[in-house]
């Protein structure tokens, strides 16, 4: 097949070799647990327990307000202790429900539901929304929302992400070898609902023992997906590259979504979910995520309770080996690095990466030298130097005129640049400020 | 062992790149013109270098120390400039010429603006072109390569460039000789007279190709310098090959390749996009080529890209690349 490569992209070392080897562990079920209403973009969920009622794993504990929405469920089966402010992933504080374990029996999951291709394609969707499932390698945008496009925009092309782009991390990579069969039905279901004409899966070139095992599987199983291997390159595995690079199309700039080139993107760890949501009724209770970096005593791929602080998680993996640098839930390109350790893992965290000390280096940023890198780099065709600079000098009515808001924050401008300039991160302000600016516009 | 973690907000990770080890491989990357300087002209043309370096430096450290700025001497880019300077300057220049060309190169040059970044003109050539200009004399007063090998070099060439001779002897004939004072392999390896180091073009190659490996510098700016350049005085070869000199002594010769490879793509001062970088190279080009074959000067590469410096502004502005997704407007 011919791909149609992005513009730009870097090539950070991938440092896949840490983890890419160890099979998924499950973890003990953590004493406790804190699930935040807020794990998806949209309204926050609304709680449907008390203080002190009895939950059994399963069990939903907090409901979708409105279509961007997303149910949340008890991870583990226990008793709600308190419904309040607690540190999340963002650093800042927001309402989670604690839930301290009383038993450790396991999901049961309902009878094997046999006859799910026979269902009509609209019926499938209550059971994703229900099992509350969002986009898992790092959006977390509702997934029952992504696959009820509207009436005008047909799905051509279903495009399943194994590209796992960012360096260090091997959920998804550890989850293709280890559930391959799993995820392949998982793809028959979302073709199913969305009767897409074409269904590709895009895996990264550097993992050929993944891109072998799911072609033989979609072989063996003969099922319409093509395989694809998609070349090394940060980011590869944002979706509007994604979509680039397989259907050769761009989806609009300014505000477009896939839908309008007729493609839905979604996350091989989310198609898994996605399986286990409507063969088994299983809500979305528990991730993969790689525990990974120099920094950390036993590097792990890891089968986590959702809620789980990150502390339990460290101590599972040995803590520090190295003095501490820092500690980042996602990948080292997009990820959020914490300051508190009670943060709980949560539907998006795809890893919890540790980089000692000597690998956090201290930049003092120069003058830009308008040496052009980021511009080589920027998969979206931006000028981010210039943008760093209208957002230096307070200029947001240019910077919007060269596109401010079409940046994805891969980050790949703030990586490449000699002169150490934080440009994505002068961007992200930047787009705060004009947002803001056009909130208050239209209150007006 | 300290407990604490460290907070900044994504990326993580960076390129192990920084504006120093950029310097430090264009310094790298000039190394072979200057051996090449230094065996042709003897120990005059390493006094030059090391008093252009010093002194770049020295007037760097001194202006920030003046404005109350942060010394940044270490990012190697006075260093840069000093070498650069030197490698455009005859190996006959009076040590004095050199302190003056530092001077308008890091101070007029480039502090004045701000420093490295802010720079609307490649400094090295601000001061060369000063030199020139007000110069003339000491400034194109050449040498032969001095070195027992180039003995065989005749007096014919009275030690001039080989476009310096060109242009005088058009002054007094109509048309060019029917044998050169000169050949293409001597202008190839750098057996011509010229400034410290633009006479070897295969010097000169060997550190572009470095640089282009590196990906240090783009290879769009002096690819189409260069084709323009050739292209424009083959043309005019073809047509009059009794007035105009073949192109090949056109690229080999007066600092274009020098020029092309090492100053017009200078990054503080040439465009950032694509298609500027294009126009940038070809403005250059054009310039050149009518500085040469019409202009009073036998060379034109320094004042062709100081004139296209100015354009460069313009140039990002008006090559914005497609934004990925966007929809042309109709």
């Amino acid at each position: 097949m011919i791909l149609h490569p992005f513009p730009g992209g870097i090539h950070p070392n991938d440092e896949k070799g840490l983890t890419a080897h160890l099979q998924v562990e499950d973890t003990p079920i953590p004493e406790r647990v804190f699930l935040p209403l807020s794990q998806h973009i949209g309204a926050p969920a609304q709680p449907v327990v008390k203080v002190g009622d009895q939950v059994r794993i399963g069990d939903k504990i907090a409901e979708a307000r409105g279509f961007v929405s997303a149910n949340i469920h008890a991870s583990v089966t226990g008793v709600v202790r308190s419904i309040g402010d607690y540190p999340n992933v963002f650093g800042r504080l927001s309402p989670a429900i604690e839930i301290e374990t009383t038993d450790d029996s396991p999901f049961q999951p309902d009878k094997k539901r046999e006859d799910v291709l026979s269902l009509p394609p609209q019926t499938l969707i209550p059971f994703i929304r229900e099992a509350g499932i969002v986009g898992m390698g790092g959006a977390t945008f509702p997934t029952h929302v992504k696959l009820s496009p509207p009436e005008d925009k047909p799905i051509q092309s279903l495009i399943i992400n194994g590209v796992e782009c960012e360096p260090y991390l091997t959920a998804d990579h550890r989850l293709m070898l280890e559930h391959p069969l799993e995820i392949l039905e998982g793809i028959v279901y979302i073709h199913h609902i969305l009767g897409a004409r074409f269904t590709y899966l895009a895996i990264e070139a550097n993992k050929p023992d993944a891109i072998q095992l799911m072609e033989e599987t979609v072989k063996k199983e003969d099922a319409k997906i093509n395989v694809i291997s998609v070349p090394k390159r940060y980011p590869q595995g944002a979706e509007k590259q994604l979509i680039k690079t397989i259907i050769g199309r761009e989806v609009p700039a300014g505000g477009g979504l896939p839908m309008d080139v007729g493609a839905v993107v979604q996350n091989v760890g989310t198609t898994f979910a996605i399986y286990e949501a409507i063969r088994w009724g299983k809500p979305l209770i528990e991730r993969i995520l790689t525990v990974t970096g120099r920094g950390v005593k036993s590097p792990k791929n890891l089968r986590v309770r959702l809620g789980t602080p990150v502390q339990d998680i460290l101590d599972l993996c040995g803590g520090w080996k190295t003095e501490p640098g820092k500690l980042i839930m996602g990948g080292p390109m997009m990820g959020i690095n914490q300051f508190d350790l009670r943060v709980p893992v949560t539907k998006g965290t795809s890893g919890i990466l540790l980089l000692p000390r000597d690998e956090v280096g201290e930049y003092h940023p120069h003058t830009c030298i308008r040496c052009g890198r980021c511009v080589t780099v920027c998969p979206m065709g931006l000028l981010p130097n210039f943008l760093g600079v209208f957002s230096e000098y307070a200029r947001f009515s240019d910077a919007e005129r060269y596109h401010l808001l079409d940046c994805i924050e891969c980050g790949s401008c703030t990586y490449i640049c000699p002169a150490k300039r934080p440009l994505v991160q002068m961007i992200r302000y930047a787009k705060g400020e004009v947002l803001r600016r056009r909130k208050k516009a239209a209150n007006k | 062992m300290k407990n604490t973690l460290i907070l900044s907000s994504s990326p993580h990770i960076k390129s192990p790149e920084t504006i120093p080890t950029i310097m430090f491989q264009v310094c790298l990357a000039l190394l072979p013109a200057i051996f090449v300087g230094i065996y042709s002209f003897g120990a005059r043309a390493a006094w030059i270098i090391l008093l252009a370096i010093v002194s770049a430096v020295a007037f760097e450290a001194a202006a920030q120390k003046v404005m109350g700025r942060p010394i940044s001497i270490n990012d190697g880019s006075a260093c840069v400039t000093g070498i650069l300077l030197a490698l455009n300057l005859p190996p006959t220049v009076p040590w004095w010429l050199v302190i003056i060309g530092s001077f308008f190169a890091i101070i007029i040059g480039k502090q004045i603006y701000g420093g490295l970044g802010h720079n609307p003109f490649n400094p090295a050539l601000v001061g060369r072109v000063v030199l020139l200009i007000s110069f003339p004399a000491q400034m194109t007063l050449w040498a032969f390569p001095s070195h027992p090998l180039f003995a065989h070099v005749t007096d014919t060439l009275s030690g001039a460039t080989p476009l310096g001779w060109i242009k005088t002897h058009l002054m007094t004939h109509a048309t060019l000789p029917t044998t050169l004072p000169f050949n293409m392999l001597q202008a190839f390896i750098g057996q011509t007279g010229g400034c410290i180091g633009e006479i070897s073009a295969l010097a000169l190659l060997i550190g572009a190709a470095f640089l282009l490996w590196k990906k240090i510098i783009p290879w769009i700016i002096p690819v189409s310098f260069i084709a323009t350049v050739f292209f424009i005085t083959g043309t005019f070869w073809i047509i009059n090959p009794e007035h105009y000199l073949n192109p090949v002594f056109h690229v080999l010769s007066g600092g274009l390749l020098l020029g092309a490879f090492f100053m017009a793509t200078d990054m503080v001062t040439n465009p950032v996009t694509k298609v500027g970088m294009l126009i940038f190279g070809i403005g250059c080009g054009l310039l050149t080529s009518v500085i040469r074959l019409f202009g009073g000067y036998p060379e034109g590469v320094s004042f062709a890209i100081l004139l296209m410096n100015a354009t460069t502004p313009l140039l990002d502005r008006w090559t914005r690349p497609r934004v990925f997704g966007e929809v042309p407007h109709k």
